[in-house]
């Protein structure tokens, strides 16, 4: 029985699992909302001067950094986003230059952190900004897990209040009709704001203008499922410390298998366990039937066989008895006949 | 002056009593600085590793080794197999202290813990597999503590509440094998959702399954394992009927746990073939791999048919620890081992010593609570008032 079920139940869970497949071929792409923005970094152009660090810093009222701005020994280490940081600026070697690139949320079209989290606390905004709302937050930290490009950040030493901190491509800024602070303070047009449709014509015009200058990829056209800021480099993107097995898979897509599982669970469960329950509770009626129809059977055969032998016993005793019966008779007979036989005897006698 | 130590009154010094109480009086100073100074302050959290060994150990294993609850009473209830029954209140009341305890133990993690109600009654992330979970174990953990009430009445002596609730028996079990379905295997599928941050040899599209179909092993496993300490420790509260049916209980989970085990070897050899993924095996990431898989899985599920065969009791409690280890080792790869492995490994997470005494500490708080109940509600045996009454 357990063997039998539990194969039941594993099959059931492979009809769960075979279901992402089918599930999403649906297929609706999100192609992000029209005429959104978006920016487009050139490493081609960038300098490593920091200006949009620091930008970024004053727009956002962030708090002084332990380097100043104008400091460019920090480009020799590695950094990322912190929560006191929402875009840093990194060294790379090139093949004969060093290489410089720019690292910021990317506002992806179907962004990971919104996907992940449980409480709707971030939002693409139809202007291509992906925002988050702290009053909302639980703090499960969820969306820097499912972030591929490892932005969001945390504000670890608050015991109270820790927000997640990340770059809103300056929502509030754009709201007022203003550019990116971070774009507005590069002094060599490596970033440009616009319409993400018109930045990708940009971009390709680019790099076929000169093709020897360019990789002949967009990076963020179609990764992860694509996103808001666009990359443009001269050297491959796996050198400017971008990951280039992402995929173009978005977040939502990745998850979508176990979510449309979900309602199929919970269908068809109860329906094949309360089967599965019907199954044994009518085997365990079936035994205690055949227990039922043994015992009566076996008091049956009983009954029969004393029958039996009060039959045997009854045709005996009528055997012995007649035998008995017999006998008397025959010594009946004998006794009523012998007197005469005696006499008999004796008129025999006296007659000789 | 000295009574024996397992019955008669124990002395408030016993050596248990002193260690349970240095590691809470520990935990509660640890307690004290993280919701004073943060959770910076006692973790080695950082933005690369938003989640440690209070995401890997506390939730993702606690919930796996809770299977108990569900797989016992579902084997019991559900599959008919009546001489499980004895097992049951054991497990269901591991499977509520369990889930009780990693709700606990989110509160450490979450940077604003009393906002925890607020996916489910405030703003619903419905996307988010996180929410799955968070909706499930909540429910999951209404349905274990009405599931444990019939001992606490019965202990009570309130026999009419009791009756109502034995009459659901079978309503929450199989509500309580949905939930548990859902959220085991959304905890594998939360990772479904960072392909580039997790090693190709644990990332699988079929994680949820895995997840799932492990948590059946790791339940029974810890039914067995659990029921052997207890076996130890608790053996004055045991009654014959439960002494009676343990061996059968442990050798009948023996043999489930060990055609699960080989099932999931299964599985994982087909999302290994599917995703082709097979030359990973000879990298230092494909010997962790194979000592999973083959140290793991594939020796408890020989060593539980073994057992199973020669009717080896002693055997089978070996594979139950091995099982348990190994669920906890799978675990550990999946949230903290082979994850984030494209980072150098000056940017890995290795957890502080003030992360590791808070789970140490919640783990001390469930068995001091469960021998708190063990040792006064009916578990063990059966009430004397409610003697064959199921
Ligand atoms: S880059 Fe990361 S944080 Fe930014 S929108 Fe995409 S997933 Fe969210
Ligand atoms: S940390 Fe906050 S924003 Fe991030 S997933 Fe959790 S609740 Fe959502």
């Amino acid at each position: 029985m357990l063997r039998r079920t539990f194969l039941g139940v594993l099959g059931a869970t492979c009809v769960g699992a075979a279901l992402p497949t089918g599930a999403k071929a649906g297929g609706k792409e999100f192609k992000g909302y029209p005429g959104s923005k978006g920016v487009l970094f050139d490493a081609t152009r960038c300098i490593g001067c920091r200006k949009c660090e620091a930008a970024c810093n004053k727009v956002n009222n962030l708090p002084e950094p332990e380097k100043k701005f104008d400091d460019l020994s920090v480009l020799d280490t590695k950094r990322r986003t912190d929560a006191k940081t929402f875009t840093v600026v990194n060294k790379y070697n090139g093949p004969e230059n060093p290489v410089f690139r720019k690292s910021q949320c990317n506002h992806c079209l179907e962004p990971a952190c919104a996907s992940a989290c449980f409480v709707k606390a971030f939002k693409k905004l139809p202007n291509g900004a992906v925002v988050y709302d702290e009053s909302v937050c639980v703090g499960c930290r969820y969306c820097m897990v499912a972030c591929p490009f490892e932005i969001p950040t945390y504000e670890y030493d608050e015991p109270l209040t820790p927000r997640v901190m990340k770059c809103t491509m300056c929502a509030p800024r754009l709201a007022e009709g203003k550019l990116p602070g971070c774009v507005e303070g590069c002094p060599k047009e490596a970033l440009v704001f616009g319409e993400r449709d018109e930045l990708i014509k940009i971009a390709r015009q680019r790099i076929r203008r000169n093709p020897d200058r360019y990789i002949d990829h967009l990076y963020g056209e179609n990764e992860m499922g694509g996103t808001s800021w666009m990359y443009l480099s001269g050297v491959p993107f796996n050198e400017i410390g971008m990951r280039e097995d992402l995929g173009t898979k978005s977040a939502p897509e990745l998850t979508a298998g176990a979510l449309a599982a979900v309602p199929m669970v919970a269908g068809l469960w109860p329906v094949l366990l309360g089967g599965i329950y019907a199954v044994t509770q009518r085997n365990s009626k079936v035994a205690d039937e055949e227990r039922k129809e043994a015992v009566d059977n076996a008091i049956a055969r009983a009954s029969a066989e004393a029958e039996k032998t009060l039959s045997e016993a009854l045709k005996k005793a009528d055997v012995a008895n007649k035998r008995q019966i017999e006998v008397e008779v025959k010594k009946a007979v004998e006794e009523a006949l012998a007197p005469k036989e005696e006499q008999e005897e004796n008129s025999e006698k006296e007659e000789s | 002056m000295s009574t024996p130590a397992n019955n008669g009154p124990k002395s408030a010094f016993s050596t248990f009593n002193l260690v349970a109480g240095a590691i809470i009086i520990v935990g509660l100073i640890i307690t004290v600085i993280r919701f004073t100074q943060g959770i910076g302050s006692v973790t080695n959290l950082d933005n690369n590793n938003p989640w440690g060994i209070w995401i890997g150990f506390d939730l993702l294993c606690g919930v796996a080794l809770a299977a108990g609850g569900y797989t016992t009473s579902a084997a019991c209830y559900i599959f008919g197999l009546k001489r499980f029954h004895s097992a049951v209140r054991p497990a269901i009341l591991t499977a509520f202290l369990g889930y009780a305890l990693v709700v606990f133990a989110l509160q450490y993690d979450l940077g604003r813990p009393w906002r925890l109600p607020y996916p489910i009654f405030y703003q619903q992330g419905t996307t988010s597999l996180l929410f799955e979970v968070g909706l499930c174990v909540m429910l999951y953990l209404t349905v274990l503590f009405i599931e444990f009430t019939p001992a606490m009445f019965e202990w009570l002596g309130w026999k009419k509440v009791r009756k109502v609730v034995v009459k659901l028996t079978l309503a929450l079990t199989i509500f309580g094998v949905v939930l548990s379905t859902l959220h085991q295997s959304s905890l594998g599928a939360l990772y479904t959702i960072a392909p580039s941050k997790l090693h190709p040899l644990w990332y699988s599209p079929y994680m949820p399954l895995y997840f799932f179909v492990s948590s059946i092993a790791a339940g029974m496993s810890m039914v067995i394992f659990e029921g052997t300490l207890s076996h130890k420790k608790m053996h004055h509260m045991m009654d014959e009927e439960y002494l009676k049916h343990h061996d059968g209980v442990v050798l009948g989970f023996g043999k489930a746990t060990s055609l699960v085990l080989f099932g999931y070897f299964f599985i994982k050899m087909i999302g290994l073939a599917y995703d082709n993924n097979w030359h990973y095996l000879t990298s230092g990431y494909g010997l962790l791999y194979m000592t999973e898989m083959l140290g793991f899985v594939a020796l408890p599920c020989f060593l539980y048919a073994v057992g199973v065969r020669d009717k080896n009791l002693g055997l089978i409690k070996k594979a139950a620890i091995i099982t348990v280890l190994g669920i906890v080792f799978n675990r550990f790869n999946v949230s903290l081992i082979a994850f984030n492995y494209h980072l150098p490994s000056s940017e890995r997470y290795f957890p502080s010593m003030m992360e590791i005494g808070i789970s140490v500490f919640v783990v001390t708080i469930g068995v001091v609570v469960f021998r708190f109940i063990t040792t006064r509600m009916p578990i063990f045996f059966e009430h004397p008032d409610y003697k064959s009454d199921h």
